[in-house]
C-alpha cells in the first residue's frame, strides 16, 4: 500500500524523530510513504485561531495537491496537520459558503479538491489497517519490562475521535502491550500537554506538562510514548524549568512509531532516539 | 390558486399501520413540512395497485408517495416485499413512458417515525420543484392534437373514411 | 343490495369540524363547508366547533333522518382516533355505518402546516375526495370474532405479576411466561422502594407466592414465547422451556441438593446479586424465589458438562426423583384470547461511558449492586462494605449515567433521582458515610418525592448540580491518595471540582431488552424509535398497541416506577378484561371477495396470500377467499390481472375516486 505522506513542519524541525521513525517502520510494515510535493503548511494553531476560513485555505490546498497525486489515503502524522486536515474536510462538507471561498482560492492556483481523500492517522492505519497479530510478526526484540505510559494528546481524539474512544483511547495500549511492553494505566491519557502555552504563556503551560510527567513517573512508567509532536516537545524539552519550579520529573518521552522500530530491531540512531533531551537510554536497553 | 409560483401536486399512499400512523405521530408532535401531499389510506402498502400511480400521474399529479412498514414489519407478514416487487417494475415502466423515476418514492416510515415523514415530504417536495411539473393530462391532450392533425392530414384524401379521434 | 345503492339518490352531508382552533387556527373551515356545499350530491354542508361532542354527533343523527341524507363524510382529526365515533352517530341515525368517510385535517394539515391559504386548499381537496368516494360506499356487516377467555402475560416482574392476579381473581385462566428460573423482576432485587422506604420484599414475595399457587395460573419461569400466530380472541402461541434439569412437579424445594453438591463451597457468580455473591451450579436464585424449585446451570455443572460426577446431588434428592440431567427444551402449545406484555427493562451498561470507569475501579458501582449491598438478604447481608472489604467513609452518587445524553440515550429515565436518593439515603444510614449527589436537574415528580428530597436535604446528603466529567485515580490535591477523584463543574458554584470519594455510585439509567425488536415482531407490535415498545395513543390508549387484544405494561412501554407499574398492569388487565367479557370483538369489514365471474383462473393471487386465505375450486375454475381467514391487507386485489378481487372499504373505484378529487383543486 502506497499512501501520500504529508509530514507538515513538525516532522521536518522539531519532530525529526518522528519521520526518522516512521518511514522505516511502516517500510518495514510493507507501506510505502510517498511525500507530496510542494505541501504547505497545515494551517494549524495559529492560523486557524486567527482565521479559521483562510487556515481552510491553506489545508485544503494541501488536499487538492494529494488528491492529484493519486493516492487513496493520506497520511498525517503529526495529530495538529490530521486534526486540521480533517477539520477542513468537514468544514468543506458543512459549510457552502467556507467551500465557496476554498474553491475560489484553489481556482486561482489551478487546483479543485472534491473532498473524497481520507486523512488517516498512522496509529488509526496501523493498529486497524496492518493490525496487532501483523505487527507481532515482526517483533525480533520484545519490549520486555519497559513501562510505558500511552500518552495520546488532545487532537487525535477531540472533537473527532474518529478510530478510537473519546475520553479512554486504547489504540496504543493494545499496540505497545503487541510489542511485548508493560502498558502503565494512564488517566491522563487525552489532558492538555500545554500546547502552545509552553511559549506564551510559561507558567499555566508548563504546569500541563508537570503535571503529566509527574503521573507518568509516580505510575512507575519508564518512558512517556506519543502520537504528537508537539506534545513530545512540550513534554521533552522544559525538564531544567520544571525543575526548578516544582522538583524535577525527568522522563524520556518518544513517538510511539521509535518503540516498535525498536522492538522491530532497528538501530536505535537510525529511529532517532538520540535527539531527545532527556536520554533514552533505558529504553534502547530494555530492548536489548 | 392565488399563488402565483407553481406548487407540486403529490399524491401518497400510506398504509395505516405505520406510516399513516406516522403522519399522525408528526402532527401531535406538531412537525411543520410542505402542504403538497395529499394522503390517502390504504391498509397497506400491498394494497396499492400500480395503476392508482399511473391513475394519479394521468391526472396531474407531479409526484406519487408510497409508504409502509419497513421490511420485516409489516403489520400483513409481507404485504410491504411484494410493493417493493411491484414498485421495481414500475420504475421500468416509467423510464419507459419517459418520466423521470424519481417522481414515484417508496418509503419505509414506522409508527414512530414522525420526523421521517417531514424530512421525506420536504425532500420529496424540493426534489420535485426542482423538476418541474410533469403535467401529463396537458401532454395528452398535446398528443391527441397531434394525432388529430396526423389523421386529419393522412385521412384528407379520402373523404369517405372519417378520422376515428381518441 | 349493491343495485338498491345504484338507484337510490346519493345524498351527502358534509361536516367541517373547528376543533376549537386545533383546526379551525390554521384551516378556513367555514370556507371549505361553504364550497363543499356546492359539490355534486351534497345536499348539506355545516361547520360546527366540535364534531366529536355529544351535540354534534348528535347533528349528524338528526341530520340524517330530517334532510334524508344517505352518505356522511366529516372532516376533523385522524380516522385512528375518532373513525369509530362516527360511524356510530351515523347508525344511531338509522344508516348503516360504512356509509361514512373521515377526511383527516387536523394531524395531516393544520397541525402540519404553517400556511392558512395552503392548508385550506389542501383540507378542500381532501374534501373532494372524501365526497367522490363515499358515493361509492356499499352497507357492510361487521364480523364478529369470539374471545378465549384467556390471557398470555409475558414477564413476570411486578408488573406482570399485579396483571396476572387481577386476570386470575375475576376467574380467568392465565399463563404467566417468565425468562428467569423465577418470577420477581427487578423488585425483588430492591431493598426498599422510593419515598416510604417499604421493603420491597414484604410487599412483593406474598404476591410471588400467591401467583406461585394460584388454581387459575399456570406459572412457566425459565421459559421463553417461541412463535405466536392468529389473532384477537385466538392467538395461538408456543412456549419453549427451557431445561432447568429439575422436574418441577416431584421437586419440594427442600434444597438438600444445594448442600450436597460436589462443589462444597458457592464458586461461580451469581447473577441474582449481581455477580457480588457466588452460587454453585445447582441453586435456587433467592430464598423467595418462585416457584420454589432449584435448577442447575450446565455451562458449571460438571456432569453436565464433563459427564463425571460423583452425583452426589441424586443421591440427596433420593426417592423423590427430581433431578433429569437428560432434560430437553421442551415447547408447549396454548391457545389465548389476549396478551399482555411486560417484558421490562434491562440498565445501562456503565462500561460503555469509560470516564467513569465502571470495570477499571473495583469501587466504582452501579446503582442494581448497591441494592444488593444495602439488602439484608444480598451477599454481604447489608453491611455496605467495598470489593476490597473496607465500608466507605464517603460516597459518590452519579446521576444520569446514560440518560438524558445524546451521546447514549437522549431520554430521561425518570427513576434514577429518586432511587439514587432513597441509596444515598440507605448508605447513610448504613455507614454514617458522607454522600454526594451528582445531578443535572432534580427530577421529583411523585406523591410524596418532592418531600422525600427536602428529607435528605435536612439528613444532610450533599448535593452538587452538575454533569461528572469524570472518575479517575489521578490523585493531584493534598488527601486525594487511594482515593476515587470525581471532577465535575459544580454549575451553581461555577468553577470545576475535584472531590475525592471511597466509593462511587453510578445511576445507570433504563433501556430496553437488547432482544425488544425480537419481541416486538413476535407480538406485531411497533417500537418508538429507543426501542420501547410502542402504545395506541400517549394519551388515550396508553396500554393498547396497534395490534388488538395484545396489551403493554411497565417499564418495557418506557421507564417509570412501581406505582404507575402497577397501575398500568391494572389498566392493562381491566382492558384484556373487556374484550374477554364481551365474549366477541367486531372487526372492521375489510375483506377482500371474489367476483366470480370475472376470475379468469390465472391462481397468481394464491401464492401472494400470507394467511392462505385463497383457496383454488378446481370445480369451477376459480379462485374463492376465506373470509374468515382474511385479514384485510388487499395485497390480492392489486395484483389481480383480471381486477376481479374486491376489498371491501377499498375498492377499486373508491380510491380512483380518491385519487380525481385529491387532484381536482384549482
Amino acid at each position: 500500500m502506497k499512501y501520500s505522506y504529508f509530514p507538515g513542519c513538525s516532522l521536518k524541525g522539531t519532530g525529526r524523530a518522528y519521520e526518522e521513525s516512521i518511514i522505516p517502520v511502516m517500510k518495514a510494515l510493507g507501506a510505502e510513504l510517498e511525500e507530496l510535493d510542494d505541501w504547505n503548511c497545515c494551517g494549524a494553531t495559529a492560523y486557524m485561531a486567527v482565521d479559521e476560513v483562510k487556515a481552510c485555505v491553506m489545508a485544503s490546498r494541501n488536499l487538492a495537491i494529494a488528491e492529484k497525486a493519486g493516492n487513496p489515503e493520506v497520511l498525517a502524522p503529526c495529530s495538529a496537520c490530521y486534526l486540521v486536515l480533517n477539520k477542513t474536510k468537514h468544514y468543506l462538507h458543512d459549510s457552502p459558503p467556507v467551500a465557496h471561498v476554498v474553491n475560489q482560492a484553489l481556482k486561482t492556483a489551478n487546483l479543485t479538491y472534491s473532498g473524497n481523500t481520507p486523512v488517516r492517522h498512522p496509529l488509526d492505519i496501523i493498529v486497524n489497517d496492518i493490525g496487532l497479530e501483523a505487527i507481532k510478526k515482526k517483533v525480533k526484540t520484545p519490549l520486555k519490562g519497559l513501562k510505558v505510559a500511552p500518552y495520546y494528546g488532545c487532537q487525535m481524539v477531540r472533537p473527532y475521535a474518529t478510530f478510537d474512544d473519546q475520553y479512554n483511547p486504547t489504540s496504543m495500549d493494545r499496540l505497545f502491550q503487541a510489542l511485548g511492553a508493560e502498558v502503565v494505566r494512564f488517566p491522563l491519557k487525552t489532558r492538555c500537554c500545554g500546547g502552545s502555552l509552553t511559549g506564551t504563556l510559561p507558567e499555566p503551560g508548563l504546569l500541563c506538562t508537570y503535571i503529566i510527567l509527574k503521573e507518568a513517573l509516580k505510575r512507575g512508567a519508564d518512558v512517556v510514548a506519543t502520537v504528537c509532536p508537539l506534545c513530545q516537545f512540550n513534554l521533552d524539552a522544559y525538564h531544567d524549568q520544571i525543575a526548578a519550579k516544582w522538583e524535577p520529573a525527568r522522563i524520556p518521552t518518544v513517538y510511539f512509531t521509535q518503540l516498535m522500530g525498536l522492538a522491530f530491531g532497528m538501530d536505535p540512531v537510525q529511529l532517532g532516539l538520540q535527539r531527545g533531551f532527556v536520554a533514552m537510554k533505558p529504553v534502547g536497553q530494555a530492548a536489548a | 390558486m392565488n399563488n402565483p409560483i407553481w406548487q407540486p401536486r403529490i399524491v401518497a399512499f400510506f398504509c395505516t399501520w405505520c406510516t399513516y400512523t406516522a403522519a399522525d405521530l408528526a402532527g401531535v408532535s406538531r412537525m411543520k413540512y410542505a402542504a403538497n401531499v395529499r394522503v390517502i389510506r390504504v391498509m397497506c402498502s400491498g394494497r396499492v395497485d400500480p395503476q392508482f400511480v399511473m391513475d394519479a400521474l394521468a391526472k396531474g399529479a407531479d409526484g406519487v408517495l408510497i409508504g409502509g412498514c419497513h421490511p420485516n414489519d409489516c403489520h400483513y407478514a409481507e404485504g410491504n416485499y411484494k410493493m417493493l416487487r411491484r414498485f421495481r417494475l414500475l420504475q421500468r415502466m416509467l423510464t419507459d413512458l419517459g418520466i423521470e423515476t424519481e417522481r414515484v418514492r417508496l418509503e419505509w416510515i414506522s409508527a414512530a417515525e414522525g420526523e421521517k415523514v417531514k424530512t421525506v415530504i420536504n425532500d420529496m417536495v424540493e426534489k420535485i420543484k426542482a423538476m418541474g411539473p410533469l403535467n401529463l393530462p396537458g401532454r395528452f391532450q398535446e398528443w391527441d392534437r397531434e394525432m388529430d392533425s396526423l389523421e386529419h392530414a393522412a385521412t384528407q384524401p379520402k373523404e369517405s373514411e372519417k378520422p376515428h379521434a381518441h | 343490495m349493491q343495485m338498491d345503492n345504484q338507484k337510490a339518490e346519493v345524498r351527502i352531508g358534509f361536516y367541517a369540524c373547528h376543533c376549537g382552533s386545533n383546526i379551525a387556527g390554521m384551516v378556513d373551515v367555514v370556507e371549505v363547508a361553504k364550497k363543499a356545499g356546492k359539490l355534486p350530491h351534497v345536499v348539506l354542508s355545516r361547520d360546527y366547533k366540535y364534531m366529536c361532542s355529544d351535540p354534534g354527533q348528535e347533528l349528524i343523527a338528526q341530520d340524517i333522518k330530517e334532510h334524508k341524507l344517505n352518505r356522511i363524510v366529516v372532516a376533523s382529526c385522524s380516522p385512528l382516533l375518532h373513525e369509530h365515533t362516527f360511524r356510530t352517530a351515523t347508525e344511531k341515525g338509522g344508516l348503516n355505518p360504512f356509509y361514512f368517510h373521515m377526511v383527516n385535517i387536523r394531524e395531516h394539515n393544520s397541525w402540519v402546516h404553517t400556511d392558512r391559504q395552503e392548508a385550506t386548499e389542501k383540507a378542500y381537496a381532501l374534501t373532494q375526495a372524501a365526497i367522490r368516494r363515499v358515493a361509492h360506499h356499499k352497507a357492510l356487516e361487521v364480523k364478529k370474532v369470539k374471545i378465549e377467555p384467556s390471557v398470555l402475560i409475558v414477564g413476570g416482574g411486578i408488573a406482570g405479576i399485579h396483571a396476572a392476579l387481577t386476570m386470575a381473581e375475576a376467574g380467568k385462566k392465565v399463563y404467566l411466561v417468565e425468562r428467569e428460573p423465577t418470577i420477581g423482576g427487578h423488585m425483588a432485587k430492591f431493598d426498599k422502594t422510593f419515598p416510604t422506604l417499604d421493603c420491597a420484599a414484604c410487599i412483593l414475595t406474598p404476591k410471588m407466592s400467591t401467583v406461585g399457587s394460584h388454581p387459575n395460573i399456570t406459572l412457566w419461569t425459565y421459559s421463553e414465547v417461541a412463535k405466536v400466530e392468529g389473532f384477537v380472541g385466538n392467538y395461538k402461541v408456543t412456549v419453549k422451556r427451557k431445561p432447568r434439569y429439575i422436574i418441577e412437579d416431584a421437586c419440594v424445594g427442600c434444597m438438600e441438593c444445594i448442600k450436597s453438591c460436589v462443589y462444597k463451597e458457592p464458586k461461580f457468580a451469581d447473577e441474582f446479586n449481581e455477580g457480588l455473591g457466588k452460587r454453585k451450579p445447582v441453586y435456587i436464585p433467592f430464598p423467595q424465589a418462585t416457584p420454589q424449585v432449584v435448577l442447575i446451570d450446565p455451562e458449571t455443572c460438571l456432569q453436565l458438562k464433563t459427564g463425571k460426577c460423583k452425583k452426589t446431588c441424586v443421591e440427596a434428592c433420593a426417592d423423590r426423583h427430581a433431578i433429569d440431567f437428560n432434560q430437553k427444551e421442551e415447547f408447549i402449545d396454548i391457545q389465548v384470547g389476549t396478551v399482555i406484555v411486560a417484558t421490562g427493562f434491562k440498565t445501562f451498561d456503565a462500561e460503555r461511558l469509560p470516564q467513569y470507569g465502571y470495570g477499571v475501579h473495583k469501587n466504582v458501582y452501579t446503582a442494581l449492586e448497591v441494592e444488593r449491598l444495602v439488602n439484608a438478604s444480598g451477599p454481604t447481608g447489608g453491611h455496605v462494605v467495598m470489593r476490597d472489604g473496607q465500608e466507605p467513609k464517603s460516597v459518590g452518587i452519579i446521576h444520569c449515567v446514560g440518560s438524558r445524553d445524546k451521546k447514549t440515550n437522549r431520554w430521561c429515565s425518570r427513576v434514577c433521582c429518586m432511587y439514587s436518593m432513597k441509596l444515598a439515603h440507605l448508605i447513610k444510614e448504613h455507614t454514617g458515610a458522607e454522600v454526594y449527589s451528582f445531578y443535572i436537574d432534580m427530577r421529583t415528580p411523585g406523591k410524596g418525592y418532592e418531600e422525600f428530597y427536602d428529607k435528605l436535604l435536612e439528613e444532610g446528603v450533599q448535593f452538587i448540580r452538575g454533569r461528572v466529567g469524570e472518575v479517575t485515580d489521578w490523585a493531584y490535591a493534598p488527601g486525594e491518595d487511594g482515593k476515587l477523584v470525581i471532577r465535575v463543574e459544580d454549575t451553581l458554584a461555577g468553577y470545576v471540582r475535584r472531590i475525592p470519594v471511597d466509593m462511587v455510585v453510578l445511576a445507570s439509567g433504563l433501556e430496553p431488552h437488547k432482544d425488544s425488536q425480537d419481541v416486538r415482531r413476535l407480538f406485531n407490535m411497533s417500537c418508538s424509535t429507543e426501542g420501547f415498545f410502542l402504545e395506541r395513543h400517549p394519551k388515550l390508549a396508553p396500554v393498547s398497541t396497534f395490534t388488538e387484544g395484545v396489551f403493554i405494561a411497565g417499564c418495557c412501554q418506557g421507564p417509570r416506577d412501581i406505582p404507575d407499574t402497577v397501575a398500568q398492569a391494572g389498566a392493562a388487565a381491566a382492558e384484556a378484561l373487556v374484550l374477554i367479557d364481551k365474549g366477541s370483538v367486531e372487526l372492521e369489514p375489510n375483506t377482500a371477495y371474489i367476483l366470480e365471474q370475472e376470475c379468469s383462473g390465472c391462481k397468481s393471487c394464491i401464492p401472494l396470500c400470507p394467511y392462505t386465505a385463497i383457496a383454488f375450486a378446481e370445480d369451477r375454475n376459480k379462485a374463492v377467499i376465506n373470509e374468515a381467514l382474511c385479514k384485510g391487507c388487499g395485497t390480492c386485489v392489486a395484483s389481480c390481472p383480471s381486477g376481479s378481487i374486491v376489498q371491501n372499504l377499498f375498492e377499486d373505484e373508491e380510491i380512483f375516486k380518491e385519487i380525481e378529487g385529491v387532484l381536482a383543486y384549482e
